[in-house]
């Protein structure tokens, strides 16, 4: 039977002592988390582990003893090691010897059996296992995706182990806050046997973040009270700001920075995780949104968007105007119905002709509005880039009527051609059934029906011409938007504080562990080398990407060419289900 | 102990299976496939600086034989980081678990380790590969749902693919130290 001790390479070079930590029944294995050297009282040893027993939870034990000498150790030393084995009993009792300046090792393990029968005590052979106590003390174990039709709560029995070691490491902290220096009863040796480490500036950050977060977060507080009181749930802007994309995200960021200075302390690790790439992700943000804006003031860039905003919103128009002519015209060959092509481009003309003065009207106005919104840049560069997509939202807007009137109209036709044809073939659509029932109609029903019936196929050309038309374009704009606010859920959403650790510190999140075998002579115990796998990098950004505003498209190209077909109007963007008409 | 075999692959490709036994309860496989020639690299790169010569003296722009250069080098150094493996290792250490290393040709290494709690056996399988029916050695993870149920087969030496002959060797190591654990684990 092999026992396996896990020994913290940091006690490698110890002088001799106790061997104190963890034993694993289940797993047969011993995690040694530190040693305890001469000279001890041991009613002083035991008082000590049962203080850190009670603050971490942890069966913290005597597990054996350590021996680093010159030369073999003599019969006195022998006798004294299996008296302590007397004195703290414990089933399998773990003999570690290693000659000073040599890599042989040697161990032993031994069921005692009692102070008589020496000789018909087992012994078994033990592996020594290696890890780096500081690595698996910050580590944190990702354990390997679970299938989707299974619990997480079910694999947990099964992910023993080595969760168990890296668990008793991490929980035993008490063990470790006393160093050489100390002059406390108890000498010990473990990771941080040769002082405490800490950093002065996390010591002092972790000081002021007290009364820095309850002050934000009191500031905060206040903002969202302001955005939440009742003049803005009246209806009109109550409806405006719901389209916004620009709103979306502001209150997406309140939140975020709500929870970050919220002065709740994070329960688990993967919060506190949450929280600090939520922090890293606005500072990112704030950082980009004020180089764009050193950009644009550098260049005067606003002065020059001002300027060409307008003459680019009359090309539009123009180019719009155009195409209505070569529309009402013959298109590509075809051959329209003269006259309801004249009534829908004359209509359609008449619109770009309002726009185009509604645009002029504002254009004394277009250089301040845009400094100010300029100004929102410093705010982040996905506010920036929301406020973009929606001056691309209204500028367009007299595309999206367009596109809705084209709609309608064509939606209207196929529903009219639709009901005519079961007409026309002596059938009924069924309200109550909800199905298709043959009809008889009166002659004159019939004779109206299919008359009706000829006008709407023969004007189907045109009315399809259009709406195919200013369907593309439409598409054309979403398009657009769609990229834009794909580049805002990707900074939204990218973990940086989890890859940034990943890529300085991947010892941090470990997939796994790995073994090596160091070298090897017969007759001593096997020896390994645990270190840590790290987590790959695609596995980071699955577990720890932020949550977004979820505006993403709800369709499949399915369903969508079958709105398409039919005339139904496409809305891309549902912002928390809201239901327009 | 070590020794040292040739094998080949199912390519027909020379494979050097070097197996090391550090103890009874110990066991390494070192499978090392067949190296990148010079003869190949020689080939692609011809091809690639020749495509670009005669893009060149169709364009006439010299940006492209730069790009040819660019693409050529880091092509070739994703090649050896990404794609290209030197060896694969197999280390099974009883009443621990198994240890797969696949070692790149640019020293990246990628190892998974499976806890021998997690392992339900060992096994031979048929696989259809393309156009051949070959064999593979894999491992049987336990559900842990279902006592007698498989989660999940994790294949070994996936990029070498080496023969029966090769791969009854390792099964015949692997199934006695699985015995061994067996016959320990169910005894107190």
């Amino acid at each position: 039977m092999v026992l396996k001790a896990f020994f913290p390479t940091c006690c490698a070079s110890a002088d001799s002592g106790l061997l104190v930590g963890r034993w694993v029944p289940e797993q047969s294995s011993a995690v040694v988390l530190a040693v305890v050297h001469f000279p001890f009282i041991p009613i002083q040893v035991k008082e000590l582990l049962a203080q850190v027993q009670q603050a971490s939870q942890v069966g913290v034990t005597v597990l054996g003893t350590w021996c680093h000498r010159r030369q073999e150790p003599e019969e006195s030393l022998g006798h004294f090691l299996e008296g302590l084995g007397a004195i703290f009993s414990h089933k399998p009792w773990f003999q570690l010897c290693r000659e000073r300046g040599s890599k042989s090792w040697s161990c032993k393990a031994t069921h005692w059996q009692g102070p008589t029968s020496h000789a018909a005590s087992g012994e078994d052979q033990v592996m020594l296992i290696f890890y780096d106590q500081r690595k698996v003390l910050l580590s944190q174990l990702h354990p390997p995706a679970v299938l989707p039709d299974r619990q997480a709560g079910d694999t947990t029995a099964s992910a023993g182990g080595l969760a168990a070691v890296f668990d008793t490491v991490a929980r035993s902290e008490a063990l470790f806050q006393s160093d050489r220096f100390d002059e406390g009863p108890v000498r010990l040796s473990h990771w941080q046997s040769e002082g405490v480490e800490a950093s002065i500036l996390v010591e002092l950050a972790k000081w002021a973040a007290g009364p820095v977060c309850l002050l934000l977060a009191c500031l905060l507080s206040l903002v969202s009270a302001a955005s939440a009181c009742r003049v803005f749930k009246l209806w009109p802007l109550s409806f405006i700001w719901s389209k916004l994309s620009t709103c979306e995200q502001l209150r997406h960021r309140l939140e975020q920075l709500t929870l970050i200075f919220s002065t709740r302390k994070a329960k688990n690790p993967a919060q506190l995780m949450r929280k600090a790439n939520m922090l890293v992700s606005v500072l990112l943000d704030v950082a980009l949104g004020l180089m764009l804006l050193s950009w644009l003031h550098r260049k005067d860039l606003i002065g020059q968007l001002a300027d060409a905003l307008i003459p680019v919103a009359d090309h539009v128009a123009k180019e719009l105007q155009h195409l209505l002519q070569w529309l009402m015209g013959a298109p590509a060959g075809l051959k329209m119905n003269r006259a309801l092509d004249q009534v829908l481009g004359r209509f359609f003309l008449y619109h770009i002709h309002l726009w185009i003065s509604y645009i002029h009207l504002m254009s004394p106005f277009i250089e301040r509005i845009l400094w100010h919104v300029g100004l929102s840049a410093c705010l982040g560069l996905t506010v920036a880039l929301s406020i973009l997509s929606d001056i691309i939202a209204l500028l367009t807007f007299h595309i999206y009527c367009f596109y809705v009137y084209g709609a309608r109209l064509y939606c209207l036709k196929i529903h009219g051609l639709s009901s005519l044809w079961r007409l026309f073939r002596g059938k009924k659509w069924n309200v109550l059934r909800q199905r298709v029932d043959s009809c008889s109609y009166d002659l004159d029903q019939l004779f109206i029906g299919t008359l009706l019936f000829t006008i709407l196929v023969f004007l189907l050309p045109t009315t399809a011409l259009y709406y195919l038309v200013f369907t593309l374009l439409r598409l054309l704009v979403v398009t657009v938007q769609g990229l834009i606010h794909l580049l805002v859920d990707l900074i939204n959403s990218l973990p940086l504080y989890s890859l940034g650790l990943r890529l300085c510190r991947p010892y941090r999140l470990a997939a796994g562990v790995k073994f090596r075998v160091l070298e090897h002579e017969t007759g001593r115990p096997l020896r390994l080398l645990m270190q840590i796998n790290p987590l790959p990098y695609s596995r980071v950004v699955h577990t720890y990407r932020l949550p977004t505003c979820g505006c993403h498209p709800k369709h499949s190209w399915g369903s969508l060419c079958r709105k398409l077909f039919f005339g139904e109007l496409i809305y891309p963007w549902r912002q928390r289900g809201d239901k327009q008409d | 102990m070590e020794d040292e075999q040739s094998f080949s692959d199912i390519y027909g490709g020379r494979l050097a299976l070097q197996r090391r036994c550090y103890s009874p309860s110990c066991l390494e496989f070192c499978l090392s496939c067949p190296r990148i020639t010079l003869r190949s690299l020689t080939a692609v790169t011809c091809t690639v600086w020749l495509a670009a010569y005669g893009l060149f003296t169709l364009c006439e722009n010299s940006m492209i034989l730069s790009a040819a250069i660019f693409i050529t080098l880091l092509g070739l150094l994703g090649y050896l980081h990404f794609v290209k493996i030197d060896h694969e290792t197999l280390l099974i250490i009883d009443s621990l678990g198994i240890q797969m290393t696949s070692s790149y040709a640019s020293g990246k290494e990628s190892t998974t380790f499976i806890e021998m709690g997690e392992v339900k056996d060992v096994v031979i399988n048929e696989a259809i590969y393309m156009q051949k029916v070959i064999y593979y050695l894999c491992i049987l993870l336990k559900d842990p749902v279902e006592p007698h149920g498989i989660s999940q087969v994790v294949p070994l030496f996936q990029s070498a693919k080496p023969r029966l002959d090769c791969l009854i060797e390792v099964y015949r190591s692997c199934q006695d130290i699985l015995a061994h654990q067996r016959a320990t684990s169910t005894s107190p």
